[in-house]
């Protein structure tokens, strides 16, 4: 008896390669009537299993295809379109790498990376993920409690806040080259959301290595939040006594709160926050309070004006 | 030497030309929302809407393109066409505002009404496109004829408004990044200032010797 695996492919069914090489050569020429058409990505990693442990899911909330999470990314300091990180990020060198974690603690140090990840166990773990820019994903991340870090370093009674530093590397980040933002990005948490169980920083995503364009090696996630509080490739990691700037807060503080909370209650000032889009889905989905994290964080900011502070 | 006389083919050619951007855009959207490829990346309704607005753009620049050509070239068969991209522009400015009102807010009224009401932006690109409608009503020669030559120049001057107004909703639009529109305003400038500049120098021939 034959026990031929499933995924087998009949050579029959392999495309010949000189079929395969004028698809190319026909995308390419397309590709002069809108670059979108160039960012054409085969639906191969698609099935991939997403380990972990849910949190906060919906009961239809399936992980979000590789290529979705890998290819449409906003990481400024490798582009402004959505493609460009993948495609500009793959040159970029995460080892050696230096996290300094100073400030407001009684032990400040600057880590090699495996020496800031070794003492935690690592975890998967599967979060919803807003954007500000009303688009959804479902992430299986990998990474450590960022409480883990924060409690080794043992913040001091005056620190309020946390600030997170991104790399600053022109050389290596071409958008560093422009003025989009006032590099390099920072961004910040209160320290009680901070230690909040959920808070996490990620090293990996589907069970691998963070891809470059996610951020690698070291970025922040934080699932009640909108995405740009997702600090990536972070070098530093800071405890003040005051809130400290964050990079689109100080470029446009009426559409980018220092919370940013998810929040369908409280619109963009250019779009509404009610609906999202889910990747690779048609119709939108209902916004959920804290993104459907409510249950764990409602009470970081009980008696807060949340429409005020957004 | 410019040729004095139309190619043969030229307008099939343009026509064909015009219209490859919206159906290499509607077969690849389509594509991606009911196959899921990924030819518009992994927001194909978004990547659409945009891609659709940038052709009403690029249609606006070659309708304005047209008159700044025929001067330089002198080849005065470029007019005749002038027309067909305009229409073309409106063509496209439909499938972005469809896309917008189809597939992104999907009929939602309370979203649409909210960003009509409240997103200067939007009212900005909802303004070029009513302004557009009555150019487009009055394209026909006969509309000409009813209107007479004076009164219809005047109406389809609006055409730089319609621009105009398009650049700054692309310019609100975007987030950080402002190459995009930027590039878009230098055309219009360029186009415009050609016209301005032919209209001072005419004036001055016009003018009686002192």
């Amino acid at each position: 008896m034959s026990s031929r695996p499933k995924d087998d492919v009949r050579s029959s069914e392999i495309t010949p390669e000189a079929h395969y090489l004028d698809r190319r050569r026909f995308l390419a020429a397309a590709g002069g009537f809108g670059a979108a058409l160039l960012a054409v990505r085969g639906a191969t990693a698609d099935t991939l299993p997403a380990p972990g442990k849910p949190y906060g899911l919906q009961p239809d909330d399936k992980p979000t295809p590789w290529d979705d999470v890998t290819g449409y990314n906003n990481f400024y300091e490798f582009g402004t379109d959505k493609a460009d990180p993948k495609a500009n990020a793959q040159a970029f060198r995460t080892r050696p790498w230096t996290v300094k974690v100073d400030g407001l603690v009684a032990k400040p140090a600057d880590y090699a990376l495996e020496d800031f990840l070794k003492p935690s166990a690592v975890e998967d773990r599967i979060y919803r993920h807003r954007c500000v820019e009303a688009w959804s994903m479902v992430v299986p991340w990998r990474g450590i409690p960022l409480a883990d870090v924060l409690k080794r370093a043992q913040p001091s009674p005056k620190a309020k806040y946390v600030e997170f530093t991104t790399l600053l590397d022109p050389k290596q980040m071409p958008g560093q080259r422009s003025r989009t933002i006032d590099w390099p990005y920072t961004e910040g948490l209160r320290l009680d959301e901070a230690m909040h169980p959920l808070a996490f920083l990620a090293t990996g995503v589907y069970g691998r290595t963070l891809p470059n364009q996610n951020g690698a090696p070291l970025r922040l996630v934080v699932p009640w939040k909108y995405g740009f509080k997702g600090c990536k490739s972070i070098v530093r990691i800071r405890l003040t006594e005051t809130q400290p700037k964050t990079a689109w807060n100080q470029i446009a503080s009426n559409e980018y709160g220092f919370y940013a909370n998810v929040n369908p209650g409280v619109d963009h000032p250019r779009w509404s926050q009610a609906s999202e889009r889910r990747i690779g889905e048609f119709l939108k989905r209902k916004t959920l309070m804290f993104n459907g994290y409510a249950d764990q964080v409602a009470s970081l900011y009980q008696g807060m004006d949340l429409a005020k502070n957004y | 030497m410019a040729p004095r006389a139309e190619p043969r083919g030229f307008g099939a050619a343009l026509v064909a030309l015009a219209w490859l951007p919206a159906l290499l855009g509607i077969a690849g959207m389509a594509s991606d929302v009911l196959h899921g490829t990924r030819y518009f990346g992994s927001n194909p309704i978004k990547a659409g809407e945009h891609y659709f607005g940038q052709w009403t753009l690029r249609l606006l620049v070659a309708t304005l393109a047209i008159t700044p050509l025929r001067g330089v070239t002198g080849w005065q068969w470029l007019g005749r066409h002038r027309r067909r991209l305009g229409l073309f522009a409106f063509a496209y400015l439909m499938l972005h505002w469809l896309t917008y009102a189809l597939l992104d807010v999907q009929l939602d009224w309370t979203e649409l009404r909210g960003d009509l009401a409240k997103r200067p932006y939007i009212m900005v690109g909802m303004l070029a496109l009513a302004l557009m409608i009555p150019l487009a009503l009055t394209s026909s020669a006969a509309a000409i004829r009813r209107l007479g030559g004076a009164r219809w120049r005047g109406l389809h001057r609006l055409v730089y408004a319609i621009a105009i107004l398009g650049v700054v909703h692309y310019w609100m639009s975007v987030k950080r990044d402002v190459t995009g529109p930027l590039a878009y305003a230098i055309v219009f400038a360029a186009l415009l200032a050609y016209r301005v500049a032919k209209a001072v120098r005419d004036r001055q021939r016009a003018a009686p010797a002192a």
